[in-house]
C-alpha cells in the first residue's frame, strides 16, 4: 500500500491532489468484485508532478482463493506510476522491509520494461498511439514485478488519458536534462539535509586514488595522474586515474586516452590488473602504423622491470559479446515475468531446458571462469594482466571487478564493494544511461552488463556466505536501485557527462551546482531497522594477523606447488604467495611455472590444477575466494527472480528460516552479554528485562523480505500439469511393476 | 618388490579398520584408476565386509573404504591380448552412484583370484554364504529393534478408538504374507469380512489404516489394486468395506481414492486381472490418478542420472541433461501426489485410500510422505525411524528385491531405486524447510549407505514374514542402534519443534534441486563444505549462549563480594566479542 510504502520521501510537503471517487459499487458487485476504495493519498517527492490519473481501476491479485481485484486509482507522475488502493493488509503483513522511496504499488518510469494491453482476452504489446484502448493493462517491470490493472470499470476518457500517458512517459525517447533526477535535485536544493557521511570511496578526487594505491601497495610501480582534469584529454576517462610510473603525459594524451594501460588494482605479489581501450578499427595504413608503433613503445615500457611479464586478454572478440548478453537476458527474464498460475505450471515441466536455452547461467559461468583464469595469471604465474576492450567499459568492468572481489577481501565488505563499483563502473565509464536505456533512445544499446556482474557476485555469495559483509538482499536492492532516478549513481554514461550536466564545468552557471544523491546513502531508501537486513550475520571480521603463523603456511604453499597431487587438507586457502616477503623466490617460481605453460592445452591444465588445488583445501574467507563453476553450482538468483511469484513461495521455509534463527541467536547472545557486563559493572544490577526478541515468532516465507505473504492459508500449491513425453522410456512405462498374472489370484 | 617394502605394507594391513566379526580374506597390489586424480598405486584389502584401498604412493589414509554390499557387479576388463597401460583389470559397478576400476598385473592369476574373492563375498547369497549382518558382532548402547512397536505407535495416534480396532487376523501372516501381523481396521468389520476383502485385492493386501488425523479423524488407508480384471468383476464385501471406511469419521462426502499410477497403466492392469475402483461400482468413492511411473521407469531414470554425474559432471549442457534424466520430474510427481493426499486429509474433506498395483512401492512413498507432511512427530529422528520401520519395512516394501542384497544378478528387473526416491523427496522437503526436521542430511545419507551395506538387518528381506523366519531381530543388529547411540551426529541444530503444523513443500522445478551431496559426492571437485557455514555459525552461537547462561548462573550463585574473579571472566568476555559483533 502506497500510504505505508512512502513514508518520508524527502520531507517536503507535496500538494495534495484532489480526490474524487467515481466508484459505483452496485455496478461492480454484479461482477463479484470486492470494492472498498478508501481515500489514499498520493505522496509526491520534491519536484514530482502528477501527470494523469484514472479512478475505479482494479488491481488484480492472484492468490489461493483465485483472482480478486482491489479498487483504486491509477496515477502517472513524472517519476512513477502508482496505484492508490486499499489492500486492507493485516497487521501481520506489515512489511518489515519497506522502501521509503518506492512503495509496493509504485513503479518508477525507468523500471517499466514492457506494457501489454488485453483486448478481448488477447494480450498484445502496446506502443505509441493507440486506436483502441485495452480493457486491461499488464505492466512488466525491470525488477521482474508484474502488475495487472483492469480498466473495465474506468471511464473511457480516463482510460484514454492514463493509458496513453503511461505509454508516452515510459516509452518515448527522453532528453537527459528531462530526467527526474534534475527536477528532484533542484527542488531539494533548499533543504539540503545531506545524509550521514559514508565511507565509500568515490574516486572523484586524486586523494582517493592515492589511498587505493597505498592500500594495494601499488604505489611503487604506478602513479595517479591528473592529466585529464577538466576532461582535457578525453571525455571517456575520469578526471583522475592511475597509470604505470614510466608512462609520460604525452603518451596519455597521444590518442585521447586510447592505447594506454590504466591501472585497476595491484595484487599482493606486486602484479597488477590493467585495462586498455583498444583503437577503433582503422582502414588507413599509415594511421595503423603509428598506432602499432605507439603500442609497441607502450608494451616495451611495461615489459621491462619493474613490471616483468604481461599477459593481454582481448575481451572484445574472443569473449562474450554484448549482443549475446542482451539476447540471453531477454529470454531469461521472460521466465520470471509470469502472468498467471497456469503459465507458471505450464513452464514448470520444461523449466531446466528453458533455463538452459536462455544461456544466462552459462554466460555467468564464462565470466566467472575468465576471472579465475586472470587470477591464475596474477597469482600463480606472477604476470601482469592487461584487459583490452573497445572502450574498456563493459566486459572489462565485469572481469576486473570480479577478479578484485575474489582476490581482495576488502571488496567483500560493504564499503569496499561500493568503492569497487565507484572505481571500476562509475569512474570506469560504464554507460549506465545507455545500458539501462534510461532515456529510451536506443533499444539496441540496452544490455544488462551490471546486472550480470551482480549475478556473478551473487553466485560467489551463495557459495561462500561467510566471506561477504553484505547479504543477497543487499545485492537485490542494489539491482533495483538501477531504476530509481533520484540517485545519480546509475544515471550517467561517464563522470564527464555527469559533471557537465550538473554545471560543474560550465562557466555561465551562477547558481551553485546541483548536488545529487548517491545510492550508497542507504538511509534514503531504508530505515535503520530495514538496513539490518543488508548486513550478513555470517560475516566475521578478519582476525588480527599472526606473523609467525603466516610464515609457516607460506612455506607449505611452495611445497605444494612442486607436488600438486599431494594436498594437505588442513592448510587454509591463502594466496600462493602471501604478503610481500621473499621476492626472489617468487620470481624464480613464477618463471619456472610460466616456462611450463606454452600451448593452450597446458594453459587449460594449469587452470584446472589451480582450480582443483584451491577447491581441495578449506576456505579462508579472508583470502582468495574462488567459485565452483560446475553445472549444478551455478544457480538462479532465486531471491531476485522468484520474489514476486506467489506459486514459488515456500510458506515458513526457504533459506531465510535458518538465517533468521542465526539472527535470533545473536540477539540472545548479545542480551546475555549485556547482562553479564551489567553484573560486572555494578553488582547492584538493575532488574533484568526479559529476553526481547525483536522478531515476532510469525513464520516468514521464502519470499522474505520482499513480497508479503500472498497466500493467507497454509493450503498447498498444487501443480496443475501433466507429464511431458518420456521419450525412449515409453516402453518401460507401459510395463507392469512385476510380471505376475493376477487373474486367478 | 623389495622384501622390506613388502614387510612394511604387511604391517600396515593390520591397521585397516575392522568391525567385530569382520575377517580379512585377501589383499593385493593394484593400480586404482581414480577418475579424478588419475592412476594411483595401492594395496586393496578385502574382508568379508569391506573393500579397503590404501595408497602406496602417499601416506594419506584410505583411498577407498566401502562395504561389499554396495557392489552391484564385478567385471573383468581387458584380456590377455590387451595392450596399453592399465587396461587389464577389474571394473566394479556400485549401487551408490560410482564405479571403481583397478588395473592389475597380467602375470600369476592375480586378477582371477581377486575376482573370485570379490564375487564370493560381495554376493554371498549367490554362493550360499550368510550376509555380513549375520556375522556382525558390534555392540551398541542403544537397541534399535525397540524403536518401533506397532501397538505403541497406534496408541500414539489415539488408536484403537470407537471406529478403529486392532486386528490380529494376520497374526501368523495367514491372510497376507507381505503385511505385518498387526493391522488397524474399521471397528465394524469382522475378521471374516477382512478375509473376504482379501480375495479381491492383489496379493491380499487389503485396505488398512496408516494414519489418522488427530482432529478431524480423517484417515490415510493403504492397499493394493482391486482385482477387477477385463470382465469388470465386483466384490460386495470390498464395496461395503470401503463404505465403512468412508463413514468411520462420520463424513458424508465421498471417499477419495488416490491411484498412484497413470490412468493408462491402471486401465492396462485390467488385462492381468487388476484394475481400479470405477465410480459406477463404487458410488461413494472418487478416484484420482497421480501419474507416477513404475519401477522400471525409475530405474532407467536413475541410470541416466548416473551417466551425467559420474565420473564427470556434464558441464555445458548440465540443465538439459538433468532434465532428460527426468529424475527430478519423477520426484516432483511423487511429492505432488503426497501433497494431494495430505491436503485431502488435512482440509477435512474426506478420508483417503492410496494404492498402486501391489501397494508396496509408490503407495509406500505416498503414505509416508503425506504422513511426514501432516505429523511433526515423523520429522524427529525417532519418529522418522518409526515411519520407515512402519510404512516401508513392516508393510513389505521389497527391499531384498529392489536392492538385491548379496545377489549377483545385477540385471534383475525387480531392482529399482524407489526408497532412494523417497529419501530424495524427504531431502527436498528438508531443504525447503530447514528448521522443520530434527535430523540432518548426514542422517539421510547414513540411512542410504546402510540400505546397501548389509551391516545391519534393518533393510534385509522383503517382508516381516521373511524376517521372522530368518530371525533377523535375534541374529542381526538394527541400523537405529548405531544411529541412536550417536544422535548428536545426525541432529539438525536449526530444528524448531512445531506441533501440528502441516508442511507442504512447493513441488515446482524452480525449487527442486539435485541432491549434490548424495549423487555427486564422489566427485572431489564438487565437494561441498561440511558442515555448511550457516550451520557452523549457529552452532558457535549456541555454544556461546550456553556458556553465557552458565556464567550468569555462576554469578548469581556467588552473588556478592566476588570482585576478584570478575576481572578474569570479563577478559574472557572480550575475547568472545568478535564473534558477535557483525551486524549490529
Amino acid at each position: 500500500m502506497l500510504g505505508k510504502g512512502v513514508g518520508g520521501g524527502g520531507g517536503s510537503k507535496a500538494p495534495k491532489p484532489s480526490f474524487v471517487s467515481y466508484v459505483r459499487p452496485e455496478e461492480i458487485h454484479t461482477n463479484e468484485k470486492e470494492v472498498t476504495e478508501k481515500e489514499v493519498n498520493l505522496h509526491l517527492l520534491p519536484g514530482e508532478q502528477l501527470l494523469c490519473e484514472a479512478s475505479t481501476v482494479l488491481k488484480c491479485i492472484q492468490d489461493d482463493s483465485g483472482q480478486h481485484g482491489i479498487c483504486g486509482k491509477l496515477v502517472c507522475t513524472d517519476f512513477k506510476i502508482a496505484f492508490l488502493g486499499d489492500e486492507s493488509t493485516l497487521d501481520d503483513n506489515e512489511p518489515q522491509f519497506k522502501n521509503k522511496v518506492i512503495g509496493e504499488n509504485d513503479i518508477t518510469l525507468h523500471c517499466v520494461d514492457q506494457i501489454y494491453g488485453v483486448f478481448d482476452e488477447k494480450k498484445k504489446p502496446l506502443f505509441g498511439q493507440l486506436k483502441k484502448y485495452p480493457e486491461k493493462l499488464i505492466i512488466h517491470c525491470k525488477d521482474l514485478r508484474v502488475f495487472h490493472f483492469c480498466l473495465r470499470y474506468t471511464k473511457e476518457e480516463e482510460v484514454k488519458r492514463i493509458v496513453s500517458g503511461i505509454i508516452h512517459h515510459t516509452q518515448a525517447p527522453k532528453l537527459l536534462k528531462r530526467l527526474f533526477l534534475f527536477s528532484y535535485a533542484s527542488a531539494k536544493q533548499n533543504n539540503t539535509a545531506t545524509g550521514p557521511p559514508h565511507q565509500t570511496m568515490m574516486f572523484d578526487t586524486i586523494k582517493d586514488w592515492h589511498w587505493e594505491l597505498e592500500r594495494t601497495k601499488g604505489n611503487i610501480k604506478y602513479k595517479a595522474v591528473s592529466a585529464n582534469e577538466g576532461y582535457k584529454v578525453c571525455e571517456k576517462l575520469p578526471a583522475y586515474f592511475v597509470v604505470p610510473v614510466s608512462l609520460s603525459e604525452e603518451d596519455i594524451s597521444c590518442f585521447q586516452g586510447r592505447g594506454i594501460p590504466i591501472w585497476c588494482w595491484s595484487c599482493h605479489n606486486g602484479c597488477a590488473l590493467l585495462k586498455m581501450s583498444a583503437f577503433p578499427k582503422e582502414q588507413d595504413d599509415s594511421i595503423l602504423q603509428t598506432q602499432k608503433a605507439f603500442l609497441d613503445g607502450i608494451y616495451k615500457t611495461i615489459h621491462k622491470p619493474p613490471y616483468e611479464n604481461l599477459k593481454t586478454e582481448e575481451l572484445s572478440n574472443t569473449f562474450i559479446s554484448l549482443q549475446e548478453i542482451q539476447t540471453s537476458y531477454s529470454k531469461f527474464k521472460q521466465l520470471f515475468l509470469i502472468d498467471n498460475s497456469s503459465e507458471f505450471w505450464d513452464t514448470d515441466v520444461k523449466w531446466f531446458s528453458l533455463l538452459e536455452s536462455s544461456n544466462w547461467l552459462d554466460i555467468i559461468r564464462r565470466c566467472l571462469k575468465k576471472a579465475i583464469e586472470v587470477i591464475e595469471c596474477l597469482e600463480v604465474q606472477n604476470t601482469n594482466v592487461l584487459l583490452i576492450e573497445e572502450n574498456a567499459s563493459d566486459l572489462c568492468c565485469i572481469i576486473s571487478s570480479l577478479v578484485q572481489v575474489m582476490m581482495d577481501p576488502y571488496c567483500r565488505t560493504r564499503f569496499g564493494f561500493q568503492s569497487l563499483i565507484q572505481k571500476e563502473w562509475i569512474m570506469g565509464g560504464h554507460c549506465f544511461l545507455d545500458r539501462c536505456n534510461h532515456l529510451r533512445q536506443n533499444d539496441k544499446e540496452e544490455v544488462p552488463v551490471f546486472l550480470l556482474f551482480l549475478d556473478c557476485v551473487w553466485q560467489l555469495l551463495q557459495q561462500h556466505p561467510p566471506a561477504f559483509e553484505f547479504t543477497e538482499t543487499y545485492l537485490t536492492v542494489l539491482s533495483d536501485s538501477l531504476y530509481i532516478p533520484i540517485f545519480s549513481t546509475f544515471f550517467f554514461n561517464s563522470p564527464y557527462q555527469k559533471d557537465t550536466n550538473l554545471g560543474k564545468e560550465s562557466q555561465d552557471s551562477q547558481s551553485k551546482p546541483l548536488s545529487l544523491l548517491t545510492v550508497w546513502d542507504w538511509s534514503v531508501q531504508f530505515e535503520p531497522k530495514a538496513q539490518i537486513l543488508l548486513n550478513n550475520p555470517l560475516y566475521v571480521e578478519k582476525p588480527k594477523p599472526d606473523r609467525s603463523q603466516r610464515r609457516a603456511s607460506h612455506f607449505k604453499h611452495q611445497r605444494q606447488l612442486s607436488l600438486p597431487l599431494t594436498q594437505t587438507k588442513s592448510s587454509p586457502k591463502r594466496g600462493f604467495f602471501r604478503e610481500e616477503t621473499d621476492h626472489l623466490i617468487k620470481n624464480l617460481l613464477g618463471k619456472r611455472i610460466s616456462k611450463l605453460i606454452n600451448s593452450s592445452d597446458e594453459l587449460h591444465d594449469s587452470f584446472r590444477e589451480f582450480y582443483d588445488s584451491w577447491h581441495s583445501k578449506t576456505v579462508d574467507y579472508h583470502g582468495l575466494l574462488l567459485p565452483h563453476i560446475e553445472g549444478p553450482e551455478i544457480k538462479v538468483w532465486a531471491q531476485r527472480c522468484l520474489r514476486w511469484i506467489p506459486e514459488a513461495q515456500i510458506l515458513g521455509g526457504g533459506p531465510v528460516a535458518t538465517v533468521n534463527k542465526v539472527l535470533e541467536m545473536m540477539e540472545e547472545v548479545q542480551s546475555l552479554q549485556k547482562k553479564i557486563d551489567e553484573k560486572h559493572n555494578s553488582l547492584m544490577a538493575p532488574p533484568l528485562d526479559a529476553l526481547s526478541l525483536l522478531r515476532k515468532p510469525t513464520r516468514l516465507s521464502s519470499l522474505f523480505p520482499f513480497a508479503l505473504l500472498q497466500r493467507h492459508s497454509s493450503k498447498p500449491v498444487l501443480p496443475t500439469n501433466s507429464w511431458k513425453a518420456l521419450g525412449d522410456e515409453e516402453d518401460l512405462a507401459k510395463q507392469e511393476d512385476e510380471f505376475v498374472d493376477l487373474g486367478d489370484v | 618388490m623389495p622384501s622390506s617394502r613388502d614387510g612394511f605394507t604387511r604391517d600396515l594391513c593390520e591397521e585397516i579398520p575392522r568391525l567385530p566379526g569382520e575377517t580379512r580374506i585377501t589383499d593385493k597390489e593394484v593400480i586404482y584408476i581414480c577418475p579424478f586424480n588419475g592412476p594411483i598405486k595401492g594395496r586393496v584389502y578385502i574382508t568379508n565386509y569391506r573393500l579397503y584401498l590404501r595408497s602406496l604412493e602417499t601416506d594419506s589414509g584410505a583411498l577407498l573404504d566401502i562395504p561389499l554390499g554396495v557392489i552391484a557387479r564385478v567385471e573383468k576388463m581387458g584380456g590377455a591380448s590387451s595392450r596399453g597401460e592399465n587396461s587389464y583389470g577389474l571394473d566394479i559397478t556400485c549401487k551408490d552412484m560410482r564405479n571403481l576400476r583397478f588395473a592389475l598385473k597380467q602375470e600369476g592369476h592375480s586378477r582371477r583370484d581377486i575376482f573370485e574373492v570379490l564375487t564370493k563375498y560381495a554376493f554371498p547369497r549367490s554362493h550360499g554364504l550368510p550376509l555380513f549382518a549375520f556375522l556382525n558382532e558390534e555392540k551398541f548402547p542403544e537397541n534399535g529393534w525397540m524403536v518401533y512397536n506397532p501397538i505403541e505407535e497406534y496408541r500414539r495416534q489415539g488408536l484403537p478408538n470407537g471406529q478403529w480396532r486392532v486386528s490380529f487376523v494376520n497374526k501368523r501372516f495367514e491372510m497376507c504374507e507381505t503385511y505385518p501381523s498387526i493391522l488397524v481396521v474399521p471397528y465394524h468389520s469382522t475378521d471374516d469380512d477382512l478375509r473376504r476383502v482379501a480375495t479381491f485385492r492383489s496379493r491380499n493386501r487389503i485396505p488398512v489404516l496408516s494414519w489418522i488425523h488427530p482432529e478431524n479423524k480423517n484417515v490415510i488407508m493403504r492397499c493394493s489394486q482391486p482385482l477387477v480384471g477385463m470382465g469388470g468383476k465386483r466384490n460386495k464385501d470390498d464395496e461395503k468395506y470401503l463404505d465403512i471406511i468412508r463413514e468411520a469419521n462420520g463424513q458424508i462426502s465421498k471417499l477419495a481414492i488416490f491411484d498412484a499410477r497413470p490412468s493408462v497403466n491402471a486401465v492396462a492392469n485390467k488385462a492381468t486381472g487388476g484394475g481400479y475402483e470405477s465410480d459406477d461400482v463404487y458410488h461413494n468413492a472418487e478416484i484420482f490418478f497421480l501419474d507416477i511411473h513404475n519401477i522400471h521407469v525409475m530405474r532407467e531414470s536413475l541410470r541416466k542420472l548416473k551417466d551425467i554425474v559420474y565420473p564427470n559432471v556434464e558441464e555445458s549442457h548440465w540443465l538439459s541433461s538433468l532434465e532428460s534424466t527426468h529424475w527430478l520430474e519423477h520426484v516432483k510427481f511423487v511429492l505432488t501426489g503426497a501433497i494431494q493426499v495430505a491436503d485431502k486429509v488435512a482440509s477435512g474433506r474426506s478420508s483417503v485410500l492410496v494404492h498402486c498395483s501391489d501397494g508396496w512401492d509408490r503407495t509406500a512413498q505416498l503414505t509416508s510422505l503425506a504422513m511426514l507432511m501432516l505429523d511433526s512427530y515423523y520429522r524427529t529422528i525417532a519418529g522418522f525411524e518409526v515411519l520407515i520401520q512402519k510404512e516401508w519395512i513392516s508393510f513389505g516394501h521389497k527391499f531384498a528385491s529392489r536392492i538385491g542384497h548379496g545377489e549377483k544378478n545385477y540385471a534383475d528387473t525387480d531392482r529399482s531405486p524407489i526408497f532412494l526416491q523417497f529419501m530424495d523427496c524427504v531431502w527436498q522437503m528438508s531443504k525447503q524447510f530447514p528448521t522443520a526436521f530434527e535430523f540432518n542430511e548426514q542422517f539421510l545419507i547414513t540411512i542410504l549407505d546402510n540400505l546397501y551395506s548389509c551391516r545391519f538387518g534393518t533393510f534385509l528381506f522383503n517382508s516381516e514374514y521373511a524376517r521372522e523366519k530368518e530371525k533377523v531381530m535375534m541374529k542381526t543388529l538394527s541400523l537405529w542402534s548405531m544411529i541412536n547411540s550417536d544422535k548428536g551426529k545426525y541432529t539438525n541444530p536449526f530444528y524448531t519443534k512445531e506441533l501440528n503444523r502441516a508442511l507442504y513443500p512447493v513441488a515446482s522445478m524452480r525449487h527442486l534441486e539435485l541432491w549434490v551431496n548424495y549423487y555427486i559426492r564422489w566427485n572431489t571437485r564438487m565437494r561441498q563444505q561440511q558442515p555448511n557455514p550457516v550451520e557452523q555459525r549457529y552452532v558457535e552461537l549456541l555454544a556461546l549462549r550456553d556458556e553465557y547462561v552458565k556464567r550468569l548462573e555462576e554469578m548469581k550463585m556467588t552473588n556478592s563480594a566476588k570482585l576478584s574473579s570478575s576481572s578474569a571472566s570479563s577478559s574472557a568476555t572480550s575475547q568472545m566479542m568478535p564473534h558477535v559483533q557483525t551486524p549490529f
